[in-house]
């Protein structure tokens, strides 16, 4: 192997201009392939983080309008999700729901401290909030059974708007008795401000909004968690089900699918991952178009090659070289050529994946209103610089099957005879 | 050595040629001839069915008492390696390999160690007088010089038989009696069975038996 390499050496290093032009496509084109897997991966992972605000496994429920008449009843009835209905989804769906609760939204709360103030909104929610939206808590703690259970007027209230309301050092609200409104509320947590929405929303516990606002059994959105719900048939099935009972609930035909919206979050993001495989194939594809050129490239030099050296095989069958082996030494100069200059390319596409990711990767995107960032990590893990190592080498010896065939096939005496 | 029996050959084509018609044939081991005919005669056909590089129609050959008939190219390039070593008119050597390089590659196909290769390599050079030259290229040499070193590489295996195709063809004359010598010499100290191919009358002369062809026969004089 080592003398197959020596000599590949020497012939190569005779066309030094010819191979490097060859091996500028093959670089060519797996640069682009590692670009655009760079890219790829930096556009995947910039929405994956986004959607891990949420937890996969949970669906939101929303009250809509009645499509059919049912039970005597005209269609285009509003639906409005209430009591009951959170209690049937705790009660009823045991084998699949972990835990239920519901949000409700208050607009337009002033929320102040001495002579501070915010403008913001209320949201009434469960404990089970804080799992399914992810809630950070940098001091404090988020709403709790207890708080529901008591109607407790505390809320949880964002970093940045804590810093309003004490600008110097905003974690000391914690504990403090705020205003909201008219109405006097303890700060029982601080929640991580989270730049990618407009958090301007204030946490209190379900109940406590329920009442003060008198919004009666009303529950606004029902969300909860789930389990136990593989595949997209199984959650299709469940959601039916769900459907059914809530609709029978509130006299609108089973069947009916605008009478309440659920929005699945498991089987969006089951969805998602599909939407990515096919984004990442469709990359491999391009850059191994890309990589093909190189690859017609490479064969058509080893051809000329080949005919250039028609002579030497010739005297090298006539001395005993076997055609396996004449074989031999044009497939390995063609992987030889084709990885040395893929690994080149490569080597290059990774600086341009790190040149990415430190230029627009790092660098977040102020819309006015949240920030977002477009790539992040755009680059190729090792498992694809390993794909990338095995499509080389079966580019080059797709590149050099041709022309090795026609070399095994040199016969020695016309090879002799050609002076 | 060498028994041939009733060799026929014809290349095929629109009007397919008849090149050899019957040729018998026998050499001994440590005989040292000459094949002598005009361009045309089937001289060279025959040369490339006695080095394994053509094969023929009807009849059989036997070489150091193998048939070699029908080889595959696999086969026929093992017995080439093993039995037969070729000099030719125009050297024949790879121009980006060194004189040494050259003359180790028939035992590369042998699946010679390197080390051991390039003593053998070495020590065939020294006989040639080329040790000095073992690290050049064949363009820095000579015409002479190179024959030498082709001569090596058709030695360095030990082969049953050297064929030689012209080998003085493209020297000039003092050099060319000087291969001839050598080759003369190879054949009297090392018994090795030589047979030459050439048009050159002096050079036949110089060898125990001349084989005239003409037309494809062997003409018995």
């Amino acid at each position: 192997m080592i003398e197959l390499i020596a000599e590949i050496w020497q012939t190569a290093r005779r066309n030094k201009l010819r191979t490097s032009l060859t091996g500028f496509a093959v670089a060519w084109g797996i640069f682009m392939l590692i670009v655009l897997l760079g890219a790829g991966n930096g556009l995947i992972n910039a929405s994956e983080e986004n959607n891990d605000r949420y937890v996969d496994n949970s669906m939101v429920v929303f009250g809509g309008m009645t499509s059919k008449a049912h039970n005597g009843l005209k269609e285009g009835r509003d639906i409005q999700l209430d009591d009951n209905d959170l209690y049937t989804t705790q009660s009823r769906f045991t084998k699949n729901v972990d835990k239920a609760g519901a949000i409700l939204y208050e607009g337009g709360a002033t929320v102040s401290y001495g002579e501070n103030y915010v403008s913001s909104s209320l949201r009434g929610v469960f404990p089970v909030d804080a799992d399914i939206n992810k809630k950070d808590i940098v001091a404090g703690r988020f709403i709790n059974d207890i708080d529901i259970r008591d109607q407790r007027k505390v809320l949880i209230i964002s970093e940045n708007q804590a810093r309003e309301l004490i600008p110097g050092n905003p974690r000391s609200l914690l504990g403090k008795v705020v205003k909201v409104g008219e109405m006097a509320f303890t700060v029982a947590g601080i929640e991580k401000e989270d730049k990618s929405r407009m958090s301007t929303e204030i946490t209190v516990p379900f109940s406590t909004l329920q009442t003060i606002y008198n919004r009666g059994n009303h529950v606004g959105r029902i969300t909860f968690t789930f389990h136990g719900l593989a595949t997209e048939a199984d959650n299709e099935a469940f959601e039916k089900r769900y459907r059914a009972t809530i609709n029978r609930q509130h006299q609108a035909a089973p069947d009916d699918e605008d009478a309440i919206w659920i929005w699945n979050r498991f089987t969006q993001a089951m969805k998602m991952e599909k939407g990515t495989r096919i984004i990442r194939t469709a990359l491999w594809i391009i850059g191994l178009f890309t990589l093909l050129s190189g690859i017609v490239g490479v064969s058509n030099i080893m051809l000329i090659t080949v005919r250039e050296r028609t002579r030497e095989f010739g005297i090298r069958k006539a001395i005993g070289a076997s055609p396996a082996s004449i074989l031999r030494i044009i497939i390995t100069e063609s992987i030889i050529v084709t990885g040395f200059f893929g690994y080149i390319g490569m080597l290059l596409g990774i600086c341009a994946n790190l040149y990415m990711d430190a230029t627009l990767g790092s660098k977040p995107i102020e819309t006015g209103l949240f920030t977002t960032t477009v790539f992040v990590n755009p680059t190729v893990g090792l498992g694809t610089c390993f794909g990338v190592t095995v499509v080389l080498i079966i580019a080059g010896t797709i590149a050099g099957l041709v022309p090795s065939l026609k070399a095994a096939r040199i016969r020695p005496i016309e090879a002799l005879r050609a002076e | 050595m060498i028994h041939l029996e009733g060799i026929h050959k014809t290349y095929a084509g629109a009007q397919p040629l008849h090149v050899l018609k019957g040729i018998d044939l026998d050499i001994a081991e440590g005989e040292l001839v000459s094949i002598m005919g005009a361009s045309g005669s089937g001289k060279s056909t025959l040369l490339n069915i006695l080095g394994i590089l053509d094969d023929y129609d009807e009849g059989d050959y036997y070489l150091a008492g193998t048939l070699i008939k029908n080889l595959s190219e696999t086969r026929a390039a093992e017995y080439r390696n093993r039995m037969i070593g070729f000099i030719f008119q125009s050297f024949n050597l790879i121009g980006f390999k060194t004189a040494v390089e050259n003359v180790e590659l028939p035992l590369f196909y042998q699946g010679v160690g390197r080390r051991r290769r390039h003593e053998m390599a070495m020590e065939e050079l020294e006989k040639m007088g080329l040790t000095d030259w073992a690290w050049h290229y064949p363009n820095e040499m000579s015409g002479g010089q190179r024959q030498r070193v082709a001569i090596a590489r058709a030695l360095v295996t030990r082969p049953k038989i050297i064929l030689a195709d012209e080998p003085t063809g493209a020297l000039d004359s003092k050099t060319g009696v000087e291969v001839m010598e050598l080759l003369k010499r190879l054949n009297r100290e090392e018994h090795i069975t030589m047979i030459i191919v050439t048009h050159d009358p002096s050079v036949a002369a110089q060898t125990n038996r001349i084989i005239r062809i003409k037309d494809g026969v062997i003409e018995h004089s």
